[in-house]
């Protein structure tokens, strides 16, 4: 096991997060598939929008860099063109990457720049204390769904894919390892990719909708969870309830950064 | 062609701006296109790859300005331009620059508003949402150019303030301006001063983002040094207060003492960043101040009256925010009448008579018509207060 101590600026621990959230699991995956890769934390910079999820990079010892509601992947883009040498690594919640920040998402998986991005999906919005979100599920009570949530959710992964990430796939704070391969795979992946990690919120989710407390939630995550080999020879029924996780999709595509470097070296011939 | 001659050009205010970002090092441009500051972006575009430099075409506005700031976060001079709606969209982020102390360029070229209003006429209304566009207490520096090759000064020195005091900066061009063609030398390079942010000398263990450079211990409203992402410091930037460690804090004392240092590295240094210019105001009895394209309008006013005999003057804001308040004080020793031509309803007027104290009768002199002053307006009321 890697001691994952020394990527964290432990003085300013504890986290913000309650007890029984995901988020602290999540986040051991990201840094688990980091040391595995075997990053530099000098050459790592993560940044993150505004949320639960948000704050995870203050914690972080990297180049961090917590931005406005929504705008992690605008402000990583920018920098992502600056310092080519950066791996830049996106950690962002459902409300910021799926709402106010979908614009951003969309784009930068159209131009496959290179970021990875990890949604930390807990389907509500924590920090303002429980509104829903695109990712909470239609029926669903929130704070501004009292009678039940009247809207459809995303697939967030069908939506990158669709938009052009050459990355996608979802893992469960549940099954970390698992999880924790996928982000490996996806810093690995050059372009841009997009891992949903599906988190729980006991205390602004999981409480109003009669969940349980954490271990419930994560009880939940691992009896509905199939994996997408298995989900393949499954009906749409038998998946009604249910959540698939593994490696979607990986393709090769041009780089942004690179495909944009050519251009100045093309430039520079004279041509 | 020489590159002496090569300098002799005709152009347009938006070309000279572009000139001005790229002698001043600019890199990193992001936009998104809107009338009338398309051309910015659209030279941007040719210029930036030959020089190594980067231009994207964002999303958004508000991403344009976020990819500024994290391009400027990873060590490049970086800028964007809009017009009036997008100036609006881009306010949040922003704020955020001015918190974080990112430097960045920000050229809002002013179009007829509010609202869409009238993309491809010239307007002057957006001078209190380039001082107050953003939530909160924060510092502005905006400078308003009068003709093409200002244009190309006040660009250069955008981004020298910019990279100075770790803080936006806003080019307050207008339409009238961006689009006139006039012909302009430029300076040779080799010549103009160019500045870049102050750098950290410690090592990265005594590094604190926020926190004073050796020798400005206690100094109000210092600027600290600024290392670039993935040069070793590995620091933390945030848009919550925060303290000289660059982390969130609760602390009263903390907030207050951040929210006064980045306002205080403007107020510090009004004298250096208030640039005026004058005509004929020394004896004047009857001051017109104006900025930006009504001041082309006001000068020649103000030379008629002169040849006729009324003792009026020009007193030009080149930098608007700051205010100039002691340059209109000063002004009021001879001048006893203000008279302020501005295209919009009277925003600088207001605050002329807030630096005035009583000191001088102001004049407002609005024009929303989507049409330029004309000398003979302004003259017409010269003479009327003569």
């Amino acid at each position: 096991m890697p001691d994952l101590s020394t990527y964290f600026r432990t003085q300013h621990m504890p986290t913000i997060w309650c007890a029984g959230c995901g988020h602290g699991i999540v986040l051991g995956a990201v840094l688990r598939a980091i040391d595995r890769v075997g990053l530099d934390k000098d050459r790592v910079a993560i940044v993150s929008g505004i949320g639960c999820a948000s704050r995870a990079p203050g914690y972080l010892d990297f180049n961090t860099l917590h931005t406005t509601h929504g705008r992690g992947l605008a402000f990583a883009t920018g920098l992502k063109m600056a310092r080519p040498d950066l791996k830049v690594i996106v950690v962002t919640g459902d409300g910021d990457l799926a709402a106010i920040g979908g614009n951003h998402l969309i784009h930068a998986a159209r131009r496959n720049i290179d970021i990875t991005t990890v949604c930390f999906n807990n389907e509500i919005y924590g920090m303002t204390s429980g509104q829903f979100s695109p990712m909470t599920p239609t029926t669903r009570l929130a704070t501004t769904a009292p009678y039940g949530n009247v809207e459809r959710n995303f697939d967030l992964c069908e939506l990158a894919k669709a938009a052009g990430a050459t990355f996608v796939a979802r893992g469960a704070a549940f099954y970390a390892r698992p999880l924790s391969n996928l982000i490996e795979q996806a810093i690995k992946h050059k372009g841009f990719s997009l891992v949903e990690a599906v988190s729980q919120c006991p205390t602004y989710y999981g409480r109003r909708n009669k969940l349980g407390a954490g271990a419930d939630m994560l009880e939940w995550q691992r009896t509905q969870a199939v994996t997408a080999e298995k989900a393949a020879g499954m009906k749409p029924e038998e998946l009604a309830d249910r959540f698939v996780i593994g490696k979607f999709y990986e393709a090769d595509a041009p780089e942004y950064v690179e495909e944009y470097d050519k251009l100045i070296q093309r430039l520079k011939g004279g041509r | 062609m020489s590159a002496e001659r090569a300098r002799v050009r005709l152009m347009q205010g938006n070309e000279a701006c572009v000139e001005g970002a790229l002698v001043a090092g600019c890199r990193f441009y992001a936009g998104y296109p809107i009338t009338p500051s398309t051309e910015i972006a659209e030279l941007m575009s040719e210029r930036l790859p030959r020089l190594g430099g980067k231009f994207m075409q964002m999303e958004d506005e508000i991403g344009s300005m976020a990819a500024v700031i994290g391009a400027s976060l990873g060590g490049l001079k970086a800028m964007t331009a809009t017009s009036g709606p997008g100036f609006s969209l881009k306010q949040e982020n922003i704020g955020f620059a001015a918190l974080a102390e990112v430097p960045c360029v920000v050229v809002d070229v002013q179009r007829v508003g509010p609202s869409t209003g009238q993309p491809t006429s010239p307007a002057q209304g957006d001078v209190m949402q380039a001082r107050w566009g953003t939530h909160g207490d924060h510092p502005a520096v905006v400078l308003c150019p009068w003709s093409v090759r200002e244009t190309f000064d006040l660009t250069l020195r955008a981004f020298n303030l910019a990279e100075a005091l770790r803080t936006p900066v806003i080019l307050l061009s207008d339409e009238v301006i961006a689009h006139m063609r006039e012909k302009v030398e430029l300076p040779d390079p080799a010549t103009v001063k160019v500045v870049d942010r102050p750098r950290p000398v410690v090592p990265p263990s005594e590094y604190k983002p926020y926190g004073p450079a050796p020798g400005d211990e206690g100094r109000e409203g210092y600027v600290p040094p600024m290392a670039a992402f993935g040069e070793g410091y590995r620091y933390h930037v945030t848009g919550l207060f925060h303290g000289e460690d660059g982390f969130p804090t609760g602390n009263g004392e903390k907030s207050a003492a951040l929210l006064r240092r980045v306002n205080a590295k403007v107020d510090t240094r009004r004298s250096e960043l208030i640039q005026v210019a004058r005509e004929s105001l020394d004896d004047a009895e009857i001051a017109v101040v104006a900025y930006g394209c009504s001041a082309r309008s006001a000068v020649r006013a103000v030379r008629e009256a002169r040849a006729r005999g009324i003792k009026a003057g020009l007193l030009r804001l080149v930098t608007i925010w700051p205010f100039a308040d002691e340059a209109i004080q000063e002004a009021a020793r001879t001048a006893k009448v203000f008279i302020v031509p501005e295209m919009n309803l009277g925003q600088v007027a207001r605050e002329v008579e807030r630096a005035l104290h009583g000191a001088a009768r102001v004049v407002p002199l609005p024009r929303v018509d989507n049409e330029l002053f004309t000398p003979d307006e302004i003259l017409a009321r010269i003479t009327e207060e003569a």
